[in-house]
């Protein structure tokens, strides 16, 4: 009988059909407790789906590149939902041409502050030279961040992590922060979430809120856009100084 | 043609335009980005009609946004096995990358509050502040 089950096992494991199903029952059942605790912020459904399938990953043995041969199918679906995210802002486009100041100085405010005191802490606490780097663009999304750290001379696949964590980190931590400081407006709340915790935290905004989700989804977009652009030229610039 | 499958077309359709202009510029953003850019451009210049939640591109969009967690599981669990082998400096990077979260949700939120509700005064009398939901 567990032989049979082995034997379907090593079948199935085979096929692509494994990984996407793993991700997708996964997802449900991390959402279900979401759903459950009223959509709070600690029951955020990425730590607990990605656990639940590390956890059945590491019972099976089964390696990450044979996960990902299902699993890619979600992945990919990536690509077209962060296209879909300008679909929001053309419903509010008159606020986003009428707010172009504070979407400025917020963006610049925000980007420098995430990147500037993550490398200060670290620093701080004696962290090494080449994890530094990599941690300066950890706010921006992981594809870009990866490519900012590498121009950096930090290391990419650091980078990944770092940009998948403070994803998480902002997504579980928003609401606190914004009742410890005063952020009570849904757009402000928003736009915080999608440009320090970029689509982790886009993604926790607009399961809170529309207004939140369409302002989370603009920082999140023109943070990866100014980010690859300013932040190795910044970085540069005040190690040449 | 369902509606969703046509909205989803136009995405991908504009992701294929935005990974077009990223390779002919050389520029190191991403693709989607991009194409996220000239969405919005399209449905500009098309007077946000297509935006309607009702409308292919709408739905598709929404759709999407709903779920937009789903999509971080993958590379979450890449991330995860990965984090598992950089152990000695756990504790200092932990610290660094919750403080420097805290700070920045703290400061773009207030920046951004404070600014926008200044700008809402001023503009309060020209018209409406926010779009009825």
């Amino acid at each position: 009988m567990t032989d049979e089950i082995f034997r379907l096992w090593v079948y199935l494991s085979a096929t692509p059909l494994a990984g996407l199903a793993l991700t997708l029952v996964a997802y449900t059942i991390a959402w279900g407790a979401y759903a459950r605790s009223g959509f709070h912020p600690l029951a955020n459904p990425v730590p607990i789906a990605v656990a639940l399938v590390v956890a059945a990953l590491a019972a099976t043995r089964t390696p990450y590149a044979t996960y990902f041969e299902g699993a890619q199918f979600v992945h990919f679906l990536l690509g077209p939902a962060v296209v879909g995210l300008a679909v929001p802002l053309a419903r509010d486009l008159a606020n986003v041409r009428r707010l172009a100041g504070p979407i400025a100085v917020a963006l610049v405010a925000g980007s420098a502050t995430a990147a500037a005191s993550a490398v200060a802490i670290a620093w701080a606490l004696g962290v090494s030279p080449a994890t530094l780097l990599s941690l300066v663009p950890k706010s921006v999304t992981a594809p870009v961040a990866m490519g900012i750290a590498e121009r950096l001379g930090g290391l990419p696949a650091l980078a990944a992590v770092f940009a998948v964590a403070t994803g998480v980190l902002g997504a579980v931590i928003g609401r606190a922060v914004f009742e410890a400081a005063g952020v009570t407006d849904a757009r402000a709340r928003g736009f915080a979430l999608g440009l320090a915790a970029h689509g982790i935290g886009t993604a926790r905004a607009f399961q809170v809120d529309a207004t939140a989700g369409t302002w989370a989804g603009l920082a999140f977009g023109l943070h990866a856009l100014i980010a690859s652009f300013a932040l190795p030229v910044v970085v540069v610039a005040l190690r040449g100084g | 043609m369902s509606p969703f499958l046509a909205g989803v077309t136009w995405l991908i359709v504009f992701q294929c335009a935005g990974e077009a202009v990223v390779w002919a510029s050389g520029a190191p953003v991403p693709g989607p980005v991009v194409g996220m850019g000239l969405l919005l451009a399209a449905l500009a210049l098309r007077g946000g009609r297509d935006a309607d939640p009702a409308k292919p591109l709408g739905a598709a969009a929404d759709g999407f946004a709903r779920h937009l967690s789903l999509l971080f599981v993958p590379a979450g669990v890449g991330v995860m096995l990965h984090a598992g082998r950089l152990s000695d400096e756990g504790v200092a990077l932990a610290a660094a990358l919750a403080g420097s979260t805290a700070l920045a949700l703290a400061v773009a939120g207030l920046v951004f509050q404070a600014m926008v509700r200044r700008a809402d005064r001023r503009d309060s009398g020209a018209g409406e502040m926010d779009r009825p939901e």
